[in-house]
């Protein structure tokens, strides 16, 4: 086998591409920028891992299905824990969104993180919407009987229903999840990658990338 | 509601006070949050972050 | 080779200063842990509201002059599900809402066919067995002709301001209504027991998770929104923002419910097309803010930004 055919193979040409993009000691790297030293730093990660919390008390809630909150007081424990872990998922989100805006860290090539951001944000708030009316109880009755009017006058009611529990229950645990999980992958490796944006020049006439 | 043998410590069942100015009207829950989040926006923003020392002896 | 001009609010600096030691597993593993913590605090003391979900048995129980004053709503084509137009029925193009010559919710038509008289009404009262009363005055709707039907639906109408419960039943002060009156109270009895909540579900089949018709025949009613009423859950109490008893709800919805308080927004038929295309375009720009000369310079004239990298610009600074 040639070399060249080697080099043409679809493994080859993305391996070399991903790993160009992302070498190992920028995915798991072990020093940074020495300007990376303030608390508005940890809201990103802290979003991260309220997702992680949401993904785990919603993976039990799917375990024992959607009544079992109603008539556990275990599960309504889990439940507790799945929609605080919203809260504060949604609490870290805007901060950090806020602490990227002063900082504006779209700078230097960084367009498509602050766009992902944006992104997960409104998808974010797609699934709190899917969740809420998968709960099963009055506020699914009337969040989905008001928020039906808002979707049905862009015309999307007609195929998204939220008035259909069960297809609302699939959109929150299986497509919204992937989609939020496929767009946070992207958001986080675009960081990795073009690393945490500098601060603002003080004079004028630097080097620019 | 179903049987609850692990109740929540201060279950926020009742009816919430809600702040009305003119047109707007938020609960005092909303209320809450929003000013944490501002008070943790600007907390972050001042409060300085440990390891200083060690970030200046790599500089 | 010509430098290509800087510019402070799109391009970064390359940096060429210290690195410091940076643990980024064990920065992971802290915020999991710490993010755990706080919610399980947070579940603990606050737990989570749950009010039970309302039946068209228990609303017909609650207010059976409400049910069955929306019964009548639902023969007489003027709830609003019965007017609403698309995705459940047809009606003229001004029925839905528009943006200027965008009509979507028309153009996209009717997707999930509803007729509220049949739906509703009429084919629920028919699947009760052993009812040789109801059976004829269903008879009797169902072979008359459309301008007898609107004529006992008037008289109904007429009367509705003399409905009673008492007993059990629902009665109205009128002869001239024809099976009405009948299958009015025979639907209120078919509610209260809880069969016409099972009769709703989408398809007659046994395992349906479609709940629209239920739903929408609630709706209709205003026991449900008095309930919500009661939990400032309603739209011009911004209730979007809202969750039931005194738990926190989205605030971050409060810029899309904002433009439901304030003209055009509150007053227009197409108020919820309006804010829609309103939050669109506002959030088009936030994610195209890289690219919007004046509002992605705010950050550095606002200055924010050196009380964020304080320690780096002290450490820029000659000794003095």
């Amino acid at each position: 086998m040639s070399t060249s055919e080697i080099d043409r193979q679809w493994t080859t040409r993305l391996r070399r591409r991903t790993l160009g993009k992302l070498p190992p000691e920028k995915m798991l790297p072990d020093t940074q920028p020495s300007y990376v030293a303030s608390w508005i730093y940890v809201f990103g990660v802290a979003t991260l891992s309220a997702l992680f919390v949401v993904i785990g008390t919603g993976c039990i809630l799917a375990i024992f299905g959607p009544q079992w909150w109603h008539i556990s007081s275990i599960g309504h424990f889990v439940n507790s824990l799945h929609l605080w872990s919203v809260e504060i998922f949604f609490f870290c989100m805007v901060i950090h969104l806020w602490g990227k805006y002063f900082m504006a860290a779209w700078r230097g090539g960084r367009a498509m993180t602050w766009i992902t951001g944006m992104v997960l944000f409104l998808a974010s708030i797609v699934t709190a919407l899917t969740g809420y009316v998968s709960q099963t109880n009055f506020d699914s009755q009337w969040i989905s009987t008001q928020a039906k009017d808002a979707i049905n006058s862009s015309g999307g009611g007609a195929f998204f229903n939220l008035l259909n529990p069960g297809q609302m229950l699939m959109w929150h645990i299986v497509l919204l999840p992937l989609i939020l999980v496929l767009l946070v992958a992207i958001h986080v490796l675009l960081v990795r990658a073009k690393g945490v944006v500098p601060p603002f020049e003080e004079n004028a006439g630097a080097d620019h990338v | 509601m179903g049987p609850y043998l692990w109740a929540a410590l201060l279950p926020l069942n009742n009816p919430d006070h809600y702040f009305k100015w003119h047109f707007i009207e938020i609960s005092a829950a909303n209320a809450i949050v929003i000013v944490l989040m501002v008070l943790t926006f600007v907390a972050a923003l001042l409060l300085p972050f440990p390891g200083r020392r060690r970030r200046k002896d790599q500089q | 080779m010509s430098k290509t001009k800087f510019r402070p609010d799109v391009d970064a600096p390359v940096w060429k200063g210290g690195y410091s030691p940076y643990d980024i597993i064990k920065e992971g593993a802290i915020a999991v842990i710490v993010i755990a913590l706080l919610t399980a605090l947070l579940a603990v003391v606050f737990g989570s509201p749950d009010i039970p979900a309302i039946t068209i048995k228990s609303w017909s129980n609650a207010a059976p002059l409400d049910f069955a004053t929306t019964a009548l709503s639902e023969l007489n084509g003027t709830s609003l599900t019965a007017s609403y137009g698309a995705p459940y029925n047809v009606q003229p193009a001004s029925a839905s809402q528009a943006l200027g010559p965008l009509k979507l919710e028309y153009w996209v038509g009717v997707h999930i066919p509803i007729n509220t008289a049949n739906d509703f009404v009429v084919d629920p009262l028919r699947a009760l067995p052993n009812q040789p009363v109801l059976d004829q005055n269903l008879t009797k709707w169902t072979n008359a002709s459309t301008s007898t039907k609107a004529n006992w639906v008037n008289h109904y109408t007429k009367a509705a301001a003399t409905m009673k419960f008492a007993n059990g039943k629902v009665t109205v002060n009128t002869t001239k209504a024809g099976p009405l009156p009948v299958m009015i109270n025979d639907l209120t009895q078919m509610a209260r027991s809880g069969a016409l909540d099972q009769a709703l579900i989408t398809g007659d089949t046994f395992y349906s998770t479609d709940y629209t018709q239920s739903l929408l025949f609630i709706s209709d009613g205003s026991y449900l929104g008095d309930v919500a009423t009661k939990q400032h859950l309603q739209g011009d109490q911004w209730g979007v923002m809202n969750e039931t008893g005194s738990y926190p709800g989205s605030a971050w919805l409060w810029l899309y419910t904002f433009w439901y308080q304030i003209p055009p927004f509150n007053a227009s038929g197409n108020g919820d097309i309006l804010v829609l295309a309103v939050m669109v375009l506002l959030t088009v720009a936030l994610a195209l803010m890289p690219f919007i000369p004046g509002l992605r310079s705010i950050p550095r004239r606002s200055r924010v930004y050196r009380l964020i990298w304080r320690e780096h610009y002290r450490g820029l600074k000659p000794p003095s």
